[in-house]
C-alpha cells in the first residue's frame, strides 16, 4: 500500500470513529451530487428544530418558524463549482447562497465546504476561515458537507505545522481543525451530537492524482 | 466549592457526597470507563516521553514568561490586537467590564474559561449590569444553578438528567423531557438566541502563541467558534501559565490534553485566532479583539524552586479523574474553584490558607495523579509541601506534633511499641486482631479490625536467629519499617528464610527507624527530615549491593523522597543519592536480581489475586514481578478488577478520614471476593492491615498474605 493510501485508510478509520460520514469521490462533480442528494433527502430544517419539538421560551420560539425552502451555503468555493452548484440547487428547488449568513444565523441545511488539509491521525479537518461567511457555514448548517483532496492528507498536526504557521503569520486568520460534529458529553456525561454547531459532519474524500 | 471551617465540618461534607448515591455510581461508572478510554487513546504511543517533553517546554516557558509575554503582546497587537495585563483576579475584571462599557455592549456570550472561574468574573460584570450568559452546556447548567463546577472539563458532572430537565422547565417556562439528546436541543435552540443577541464574547484560551501572537482554543461543542465569530468585540482571558514560545509547544499539549481529558484523540474544534479578523456586524468590518493576561499570583509561583512546576498545569482535569478520593466525594469536595490534585493545590495559592486546610489533608497519597498528569508534576509531594506550610504558619494539631516528637527519637518510639504490647492484653485476640478498638478510636473505624503488636519484634528474633550465608552471592541491608518489625516480623522472617537459601547475606543497621512516611504525610516536615538523617546515618550504602525493603511505602519514601528531605545538607545528600540507588522493593529483588525458578518451589495451584500498592505499581514502577512471583511459587495468579487503585489505608489518612478510608477498602474487597480466590497477595503490609482488617470484619475467610510468606511456604 503505498503511503497515501494509508494515510487516506487511516484517516477513514479515525473520522469514523468521531462519527464523520466518509465517502470517496472521483471528482468535484459527484460532490455537487452529493450535496444536491443529500439535500434532497433531508427534512426541510425546521430553523434550530433540528427535527425535534421541545417547549421553547418565547424569544427562542420566534427564531423556529419553519422555513419553506431548503438551504445549501457554500461561501469561499471557486467562482465555476459555485456557479454549477448554484445551477443544479435552482434546478433541485434548493435555494444556493455564498454570503449573508449573518441573516441565516437560525440555521441553514447544508454547508459545502472545502478543506485545505487533513489530519489522519485523528480525522481531523484544517480549514482556514479568516472570512465570516465560511466560518458561519460551518458553524450553523444542520450538515457540514466538507471535501478533502486526497493528496491533502498530512500523516499528523506537526506535518501541517508549517502550513499553519504560513497562515497564522499573515494576519488576520482564524483557522480551524474540525474532528467529527460538534459534540457534548456535559449531562451524565451521554454523548449527544450537535449541541451548538452541525448535527452531523460528511467528508468528501477526493482523488486527486 | 468547599465552604468548612474545620476539619469536622469538613468531615461533615464529605460524609453527605458519600450519601449521595447517584454522584457514587456517576462517579464509579467514569473512573473506570475513562481509565480505559485514556489507555486506548494513547495506544502506541510514547507518553512519558510526550509528558517529559511537555514538562521541559513548559518549565522553560515559566522561566522565560517576561520575555514571552513581551513578545505575544508585541505580534498581537501587531496583528490589530488590544493586551491588557492584570495583576490580580478583581484587576481582570475590572479592564473586561471597562472594555464592555467603553464599547457600549449589554449582553454578553462566554464560552468556558477556567480562568474566568478562578476571577470570579461573572459576578463582576453581573455588578456592572451587564448580562452574561454561559454557553458551554455544563458552564450553563451550572450558572442557571448558581453553582461552581465540579470538574474542570465536565462542569455538571455531580447532576442528572432529571434535575436538567427541572432546571430547563423551569427556564424556558415549558415542561421539558429527561431525554438527554432532547434537552441538548434545548440548549442548542436557547443558546443560539444569545448568540445572536449578544455584542461581546469571552472566552478563554488554552495556548497563548508568542511567534505568533495568537489563541488556541479547545473545545468540543464548537461554542467558542461562535463566541469569538458573532459579537463585535471578542475578549480572551487566560493565565501567564498559557504563554509559549511557538506553535509547536501548543501542538506537542495538543496531542496529550484531549487523551488526558477525557480520552479522545483530538476535541471537535480546536479554534486558532490571529489578530482582529473579519466581523460583519462592526462598523469597520473587523472584530474588536482583546487578550487580558492574567498573573494573580503566577509570576510568585514561577521563582519556587519547588511550585514552579504548577505552571506546567495544562487544565486537562486527569488528576480528578483517576483521583479515588475525587470519585468518592466529587469536585465540590475535591477544591475550591479549581478540582482535583492540582486544584487542592491551586486553591493555596489563588484563594487563600483558609480555603485550603481542610482540602490538603485530603489526599491519600496514593500518586495516581502524579502518575497521568500532562505536565508530570509530582502532585502529591506538593499538597504535602502546602500541607505541611499551614501547619508551620499555625501551628500542628496535638497528635501529629506528639507523632513527630515521638518518631523523631527512635528509642522512645520503640519503647512505647513495646509498651502498647502489654496494654493491648486485656484486648488482644488470638487470631492476632484487637477485640475491640481503644477509646481513641471512635466507631467510624470498626470498618476494619486492628492488629495486635506481635510478642517479639523483628529486630529481637534477628539478633537470636540471624543466617550465617557462606560465600554469598549478594550482600544486602534489610529495611524493616516499623509494621513489619513490631506487628508482622513474620514477613520480614519469611524474606529471610528465602534470601538465606539463595545465598544472600543479611544485615540488619539496628539504629534504624520508621521511614518518617506518617510524619510526611502529616505535614510535620522537620521531624521527617530528622528521622530520614537518622535512618541515612543508620545505613552504609556502599557496603551493600542492595538495601531490600518488603514494605512498599517505605521503599519509595526512602528512594524518591529521602534525596528531597536532605537537599540542604550537601554531605548527607550524596549518601542519600547512594543510599536511593541502593533500595529495592521484595518482589523485584526476588524475581529480577535472584532469578528464582518455578522448580524451586511446590504450588498448591491455589488461585491468588493480587493487590497492586500504589507505592509499588506508581511509586516504583513494578507492575509484573509480584504476578511472575506468584505464578512461580506455584499459585494461581487471577487477575482482579481495579487492581492497581488504592485499598484505601494511606497510613495517617484513613485515622483522618475513616469513612474515606472505609469505602475504598470495601470496593477494594468487593473486586477482590468476585475473583473467588481465597487468597490475596501483596507486597506493602500497611496495606495487608487495611485488608486484613477489612476482610475481618466482613467476616470472609479470605486469607491476605504478603507475597514474601507464600515464597517462604511454597519453597521445596
Amino acid at each position: 500500500m503505498s503511503s497515501k493510501e494509508t494515510l487516506c485508510r487511516t484517516f477513514t478509520e479515525k473520522a469514523e470513529l468521531v462519527s464523520a460520514v466518509v465517502t470517496e469521490i472521483g471528482s468535484e462533480d459527484e460532490a455537487l451530487k452529493y450535496v444536491i442528494d443529500l439535500c434532497e433527502k433531508k427534512e426541510v430544517c425546521q430553523l434550530l428544530a433540528s427535527g425535534y419539538e421541545a417547549g421553547l421560551s418565547n424569544d427562542a420560539e420566534a427564531l423556529c418558524d419553519a422555513k419553506q425552502t431548503k438551504v445549501i451555503a457554500a461561501p469561499g468555493l471557486k467562482a465555476d463549482l459555485y456557479e454549477k452548484l448554484s445551477a443544479l440547487s435552482e434546478k433541485a428547488g434548493f435555494e444556493c447562497i455564498d454570503s449573508g449568513m449573518r441573516d441565516r444565523l437560525a440555521g441553514v441545511d447544508i454547508g459545502f465546504t472545502i478543506a485545505e488539509y487533513g489530519i489522519a491521525d485523528t480525522g481531523t479537518l484544517m480549514l482556514d476561515c479568516p472570512a465570516e461567511d465560511l466560518r458561519l457555514a460551518t458553524m450553523v448548517s444542520e450538515i457540514h458537507v466538507c471535501v478533502l483532496p486526497k493528496s491533502k492528507i498530512r500523516a499528523n498536526t506537526y506535518a501541517v505545522e508549517k502550513m499553519m504557521l504560513t497562515r497564522m503569520k499573515k494576519t488576520p486568520d482564524y483557522l480551524a481543525f474540525i474532528t467529527g460534529a460538534s459534540r457534548t458529553a456535559d449531562i451524565e456525561r451521554v454523548l449527544a451530537l450537535g449541541v451548538h454547531g452541525p448535527l452531523e459532519l460528511h467528508i468528501l474524500l477526493l482523488e486527486d492524482n | 466549592m468547599q465552604k468548612a471551617h474545620d476539619l469536622k465540618e469538613y468531615r461533615k461534607e464529605l460524609r453527605e457526597s458519600l450519601d449521595n448515591d447517584f454522584l457514587r455510581t456517576t462517579l464509579d461508572n467514569f473512573a473506570v470507563a475513562y481509565r480505559a478510554g485514556r489507555a486506548n487513546a494513547f495506544k502506541d504511543m510514547d507518553v512519558r516521553g510526550l509528558i517529559r517533553d511537555i514538562a521541559e517546554s513548559k518549565d522553560e516557558a515559566g522561566r522565560n514568561a517576561q520575555a514571552l509575554f513581551d513578545e505575544f503582546r508585541k505580534n498581537a497587537e501587531a496583528a490589530g490586537v488590544h493586551v491588557h495585563f492584570a495583576n490580580d483576579g478583581d484587576e481582570a475584571n475590572a479592564i473586561i467590564a471597562k472594555i464592555a462599557k467603553d464599547a457600549d455592549c449589554r449582553k454578553i456570550v462566554k464560552s468556558k474559561s477556567m480562568t474566568a472561574e478562578e476571577t470570579l468574573l461573572n459576578h463582576d460584570l453581573e455588578d456592572a449590569g451587564l448580562e452574561v450568559t454561559e454557553t458551554d452546556l455544563g458552564e450553563w447548567i451550572i450558572q442557571l444553578r448558581h453553582e461552581g463546577p465540579s470538574h474542570m472539563v465536565m462542569p455538571a458532572i455531580h447532576l442528572s438528567r432529571f434535575q436538567v430537565g427541572d432546571l430547563f422547565t423551569q427556564v424556558t417556562g415549558k415542561e421539558q423531557d429527561t431525554e438527554i439528546e432532547k434537552l441538548v436541543k434545548v440548549a442548542r435552540r436557547e443558546l443560539r438566541q444569545k448568540y445572536i443577541e449578544a455584542d461581546m464574547g469571552i472566552s478563554g484560551a488554552n495556548f497563548a502563541v508568542a511567534e505568533t501572537g495568537s489563541i488556541g482554543i479547545v473545545t468540543n461543542e464548537g461554542n467558542a467558534r461562535l463566541v469569538s465569530t458573532l459579537p463585535r468585540v471578542h475578549v480572551a482571558l487566560m493565565g501567564i501559565d498559557k504563554l509559549l514560545p511557538s506553535l509547536h509547544d501548543a501542538l506537542r499539549i495538543l496531542k496529550v490534553l484531549p487523551r488526558n481529558a477525557t480520552g479522545q484523540q483530538l476535541t471537535s474544534y480546536v479554534t486558532w485566532i490571529t489578530g482582529a479578523n473579519e466581523c460583519l456586524s462592526a462598523e469597520d468590518g473587523k472584530k474588536e479583539i482583546h487578550f487580558v493576561v492574567l498573573d494573580n499570583g503566577r509570576s510568585e509561583l514561577l521563582k519556587d524552586p519547588l511550585f514552579s512546576q504548577v505552571n506546567r498545569c495544562v487544565r486537562c482535569g486527569a488528576c480528578a479523574n483517576v483521583c479515588p478520593v475525587y470519585r468518592l466525594v466529587g469536585g465540590h469536595k475535591m477544591g475550591h474553584i479549581y478540582i482535583g490534585a492540582i486544584g487542592l493545590i491551586l486553591t493555596y495559592f489563588f484563594h487563600g490558607k483558609d480555603k485550603a486546610k481542610n482540602l490538603v489533608q485530603n489526599c491519600i497519597n496514593c500518586e495516581a495523579c502524579k502518575d497521568v498528569c500532562a505536565g508530570g508534576i509530582d502532585l502529591p509531594r506538593l499538597i504535602k509541601e502546602i500541607h505541611a506550610r499551614i501547619q508551620d504558619e499555625d501551628g500542628s494539631p496535638l497528635p501529629s506534633f506528639l507523632l513527630g516528637k515521638v518518631l523523631k527519637n527512635r528509642k522512645l518510639f520503640h519503647t512505647l511499641l513495646r509498651t502498647a504490647k502489654w496494654g493491648q492484653k486485656p484486648v488482644a485476640e488470638k487470631d492476632g486482631f484487637i477485640r475491640h478498638l481503644p477509646m481513641i478510636f471512635s466507631k467510624e473505624h470498626s470498618f476494619r479490625a486492628l492488629p495486635t503488636i506481635a510478642e517479639t519484634p523483628f529486630r529481637d528474633w534477628w539478633k537470636e536467629n540471624r543466617p550465617h550465608v557462606d560465600s554469598p552471592k549478594y550482600s544486602v541491608a534489610l529495611f524493616s519499617g516499623c509494621v513489619q518489625d513490631f506487628v508482622y516480623p513474620e514477613q520480614m522472617q519469611a524474606a529471610v528464610k528465602l534470601f538465606a537459601a539463595n545465598g544472600v547475606s543479611m544485615e540488619f543497621p539496628e539504629s534504624q527507624s520508621c521511614c518518617g512516611l506518617p510524619v510526611q504525610m502529616m505535614g510535620e516536615t522537620k521531624a521527617s527530615r530528622d528521622v530520614a538523617a537518622q535512618n541515612l546515618r543508620a545505613f552504609e550504602p556502599t557496603a551493600y549491593d542492595y538495601i531490600v525493603t518488603l514494605c512498599a511505602s517505605c521503599a519509595a519514601h526512602l528512594k524518591h523522597n529521602y534525596p528531597k528531605l536532605v537537599m540542604d545538607k550537601p554531605s548527607l545528600k550524596l549518601r542519600a543519592d547512594a543510599f536511593a540507588a541502593k533500595i529495592i522493593d521484595y518482589s523485584s529483588f526476588v524475581n529480577d536480581v535472584l532469578k528464582v525458578k518455578k522448580d524451586d518451589f511446590a504450588g498448591t495451584s491455589e488461585k491468588a489475586a493480587y493487590h497492586a500498592p500504589c507505592h509499588l505499581c506508581r511509586g516504583l514502577d513494578v507492575h509484573d514481578a509480584p504476578h511472575e512471583l506468584i505464578e512461580k511459587s506455584g499459585m494461581e495468579y487471577v487477575e482482579c478488577a481495579e487492581e492497581e487503585v488504592c485499598c484505601g489505608f494511606g497510613g495517617t489518612f484513613s485515622m483522618k478520614f475513616p469513612e474515606l478510608s472505609a469505602e475504598l477498602l470495601a470496593k477494594k474487597l468487593d473486586n477482590v471476593e468476585a475473583t473467588g480466590a481465597q487468597t490475596l497477595l501483596t507486597d506493602c503490609p500497611g496495606c495487608i492491615m487495611q485488608l486484613r482488617g477489612g476482610l475481618k470484619a466482613r467476616g470472609s475467610s479470605i486469607k491476605v498474605r504478603h507475597v514474601a510468606e507464600v515464597l517462604a511456604d511454597n519453597k521445596k
